[in-house]
């Protein structure tokens, strides 16, 4: 449920009770038991349209909280909500223990020039302003001279990867250097709070997938703390270190993302899991097995040919003593060191295998398995051989997925 | 039956007779003021015209025309028609209605673009203004050069006002679409780095609504010309009254010498103001 608890240190947000009605007669609806009522009953009774129903939540620095939800289910209405972008109805949002809600518009603004900046989906660049001065934009506002903001700004422009386009205008870029302009932006004011609203959502799969990643460096780099919207599981598993779950207005799981593939809160989450392609949540350890057949290297050829035959395989993996993979063997390499004479499987063997870690997803196991023809072997991190994985594996553990 | 009731006629006249009556009691002084105010800031601009040797002029706008349209050719003719005024013999008179048309600009500007940005801030304001600039537009101008005349007396002064009138309501209207066309995201954005609604206006939405203004202000530019011709009715000076001259007198040639000069006005007002335009555009 939406209160998260634990011994977690002093939040740097905290959302406690939160409403927003949009509409004319938004007092009668949260006067009144009408408010507990639902989304369409409110709309029918007093016309005015529930976008949030009683949020609470808390951020502690440097997390990186994913809002996840489908469109309409308040998540980018929320995150406006946090610096009034959009009048909250009720309730308090504690930014570094202040009521945003409270605060008089200058100071308020203050907030936003100082404390939290914000990415938006559409991008929001100024088109009339070269890639320096969109990036620049947050500390002109706040009154800093020329020679400083572009110093800060072409800081930024360097650290998102855009360096040498200061010049440009917004509208000769690319999508995803747009965003990185977007980002640039919100971080040349060097804000604590980073607010993302859906920001890859725009871009195309192959983008968005980079942008994630360098996201990822960049939090692990500067350790903001990041409030990141979006309608996709995939991108919130991948990013977030919480995830919360919204549905029509309401927040109605927080947890961390191996929980909530886990142990979704209920039917909404569980269907929202499922749709998670089975090749971006299914991870190598899962899905290994433990091979009919391993070999030793000091075994001896013929031995190891007895082995291979009586259990019926074409090939095996090779281990060490302590663990590690040597390689494979095959019939073919079986039947050559035996004619070499060779004491032990020391020699011969095929070492270009495929190899991956449990943590691989099986998205990223499917270039692996289409470019040879052997299994993958799964190695710890220390290279000890885990286990394998088939091609039939693969293939088989995305049709029981889909199959529930 | 087919007749509509006379009981329910509305003396909207005389009421609008009675108030002007009262206007002109008891704001005579204050109109008296206002129209003397006017009267030296055009006899100003119209002294300026006139003091600018004539080949200043038709080597700045061919020049300007060259720059502004990208083509010398487009220079040479826009310098070439201006001669053409010339050699008709209504250099002054034109340069007397450009001054006027220049002076209802300048107004027109002072007050419409502040009236549009206000508009494109206030539903209310914009609902209120909305049907008033509509009345300005199609109220035939003879209806409003009479209470004009009555206020400022006859002369440049209410040639202007009701100048202004007419052309005033473009600018205001496209200064308050480009501004409330301005996309949402990028205002969004602003507010979110902080700015305040003033810095939205001068770094955000002036500056994108700026093709859309420049638009209103050719249009406004062609009202005014269009408008300064009818206001000569009332006693301004100018190629307006020439033409009002020769169709009194039946001198087809004079009329139409003098309404040749003011379509070159037209022309070459129109071409610069939207070479001006289009190139803010890019």
């Amino acid at each position: 449920m939406p209160d998260d608890s634990g011994d977690t240190p002093e939040p740097c947000l905290e959302v406690r009770n939160v409403w927003k009605v949009f509409g004319e007669k938004t007092d009668s609806v949260m006067d009144s038991d009408l408010k507990n009522a639902s989304k369409e009953e409110i709309l029918e009774k007093s016309g005015c349209v529930l976008a949030l129903r009683n949020i609470s939540f808390k951020v502690t620095p440097g997390e990186f909280f994913v809002l996840m939800g489908l469109s309409g289910s308040g998540k980018s209405t929320l995150v406006r909500c946090l610096i009034r972008l959009i009048e909250p109805t009720a309730g308090e949002i504690l930014i570094k223990g202040e009521d945003v809600c409270r605060l008089e518009k200058k100071r308020l603004r203050r907030l936003r020039r100082t404390v939290t900046g914000m990415v938006f989906q559409q991008f929001g660049l100024f088109p009339h302003y070269t890639v320096l001065d969109n990036v620049a934009y947050g500390l002109k506002i706040r009154g800093i001279k020329k020679e400083d903001r572009y110093e800060a700004a072409l800081k930024a422009i360097e650290t998102v990867g855009l360096k040498g386009w200061e010049d440009s205008l917004p509208g000769a870029l690319s999508g995803g250097m747009q965003q990185r302009v977007g980002i640039a932006r919100s971080l040349a004011i060097n804000p604590e709070i980073l607010l993302m609203d859906e920001p890859f959502s725009g871009l195309d799969p192959l983008i968005r997938r980079e942008m994630q990643d360098e996201l990822v460096a960049l939090q692990d780099q500067l350790q903001k703390t990041i409030i990141f919207v979006t309608h996709d599981l995939h991108e919130a598993l991948k990013l977030g270190s919480r995830i919360a779950i919204m549905r029509n207005g309401e927040i109605i799981q927080v947890d961390a993302p191996e929980d909530v593939i886990s142990s979704p809160a209920d039917d909404y989450v569980q269907d929202f899991v499922q749709d998670a392609s089975p090749a971006k949540v299914l991870r190598a350890g899962t899905i290994m097995e433990t091979p009919v057949l391993l070999l030793y290297e000091w075994q001896g050829p013929k031995v190891a040919k007895t082995l291979l035959s009586k259990s019926d395989q074409e090939r095996a993996f090779v281990i060490t003593k302590d663990h590690r993979l040597k390689g494979l063997a095959t019939h073919e390499i079986l039947e050559a060191l035996i004619a070499d004479g060779a004491k032990d499987l020391r020699n011969r063997l095929i070492e270009d295998v495929p190899r991956c870690t449990p943590e691989m997803t099986v998205e990223e196991l499917f270039p692996l398995a289409t470019s040879s023809p052997y299994p993958i072997a799964v190695l710890d991190e220390k290279g000890k051989f885990l286990g394998d994985i088939r091609n039939r594996t693969i293939i088989n553990s995305m049709i029981q997925d889909t199959g529930k | 039956m087919t007749e509509f009731p006379k009981i329910f006629r509305i003396p909207l006249a005389d009421w609008i007779d009675v108030a002007m009556d009262w206007v002109l009691t008891a704001w005579g002084g204050f109109f008296d003021t206002v129209g003397d105010a006017i009267l030296k800031f055009l006899l100003q601009l119209e002294r300026f015209f006139l003091w600018v040797p004539w080949f200043v002029v038709v080597i700045f706008i061919g020049i300007l025309a060259w720059r502004l349209m990208g083509r010398w050719w487009h220079g040479i003719a826009m310098a070439g028609m201006l001669v053409l005024i010339g050699t008709f013999g209504y250099w002054d008179l034109a340069m007397m209605t450009l001054a006027l048309v220049t002076g209802a600009v300048i107004l027109s500007l002072v007050f419409g673009i502040p009236m549009g940005i206000a508009m494109a801030r206030s539903n209310l304001l914009e609902s209120i203004v909305k049907p008033i600039l509509d009345a300005m537009q199609t109220m035939p101008s003879f209806v409003y050069l009479i209470p004009a005349l009555m206020l400022f007396g006859l002369g440049k002064v209410p040639a202007l006002f009701s100048t202004i009138i007419y052309s005033m309501p473009p600018v205001i209207r496209l200064t308050n679409v480009g501004i409330r066309e301005v996309s949402k995201s990028v205002v969004e954005a602003a507010e979110a780095f902080g700015a305040n609604s003033w810095q939205i206006l001068f770094n955000v939405q002036l500056p994108l609504a700026q093709p859309s203004i420049m638009v209103g202000i050719n249009q406004t530019t062609m009202m005014a010309l269009a408008m300064v011709v009818v206001a000569s009715m009332i006693g301004a000076r100018g190629l307006g009254m020439e033409v009002l001259l020769a169709i009194n007198r039946i001198e087809v040639g004079r009329g139409f010498e003098a309404g040749l000069c003011i379509v070159i006005l037209a022309i070459i007002i129109d071409r610069i103001t939207h070479a001006l335009a289009s190139r803010q555009k890019k």
